[in-house]
């Protein structure tokens, strides 16, 4: 699960791992608060069973919440997968305005 | 709360932050929607995986049942909520010259 998901989003951060990497601080402040909310939505829905992950599966590390380790990087990959992908766009189409233009 | 109806009030929530409260106005701008486009057969994968190898399960009890590429139709509105909230904090933060540094 946890190599699938990387491998799907590994080579934009490879590809775009300058543009992205030097602005890690502001992507990690762009992830954060989303990132603690996604997590406490995925607490309250583990505990109360609306899903759940097959043991044999996963690494088998629970961080706080009872909340798989997977699932933490899971909320870091896809958003730095996400940010990448706009930033993209943004350099192959220079002409089109996204807002936080200079 | 069914995952139904907490994916649509993250949709919700994520709508009215990128347009009302934050201000990005994200969806009106071409670029957000070509890299949802770009973002979205990447998740489709993703889940895909996740689900046909039941190494994530649901109760179907708390979705509507709907599926697409084996994944509940709610894990659309949970991708899509979670991209546009963080993207929307990214271009944000790319306003303020503070951030701008980082």
């Amino acid at each position: 699960m946890l190599a699938f998901t990387v491998a799907g989003s590994f080579w934009l951060e490879i590809a775009l791992k300058v543009r992205v990497l030097k602005r890690i601080r502001r992507a990690m402040m762009a992830i954060a608060p989303v990132a603690v909310s996604f997590l406490l939505w995925d607490a309250y829905a583990i505990a109360n069973k609306h899903w759940y992950f097959d043991k044999q599966q996963i690494i088998g590390w629970f961080g706080p919440l009872n909340i798989p380790l997977e699932e933490y990087l899971f909320f870091i990959v896809i958003p730095l997968a996400a940010i990448m992908t706009i930033e993209a766009v943004r350099n192959v189409k220079k002409h089109w305005i996204i807002g936080d233009e200079k | 709360m069914s995952y139904t109806q907490i994916s649509i009030l993250a949709v919700i929530v994520a709508v009215i932050l990128d347009l009302f409260i934050i201000k990005t106005a994200l969806l009106k701008r071409a670029a957000f929607w070509t890299s949802y486009a770009i973002i979205l057969p990447f998740q489709f994968m993703t889940n895909w995986w996740l689900t046909s190898r039941n190494i994530v399960m649901y109760d179907p009890d708390v979705i509507i049942g709907i599926r697409f590429f084996s994944a509940p139709a709610e894990d659309l509105l949970f991708g899509f909520a979670l991209i546009l909230s963080v993207l929307s904090l990214w271009i944000n933060l790319g306003k303020s010259s503070s951030a701008n540094r980082l």
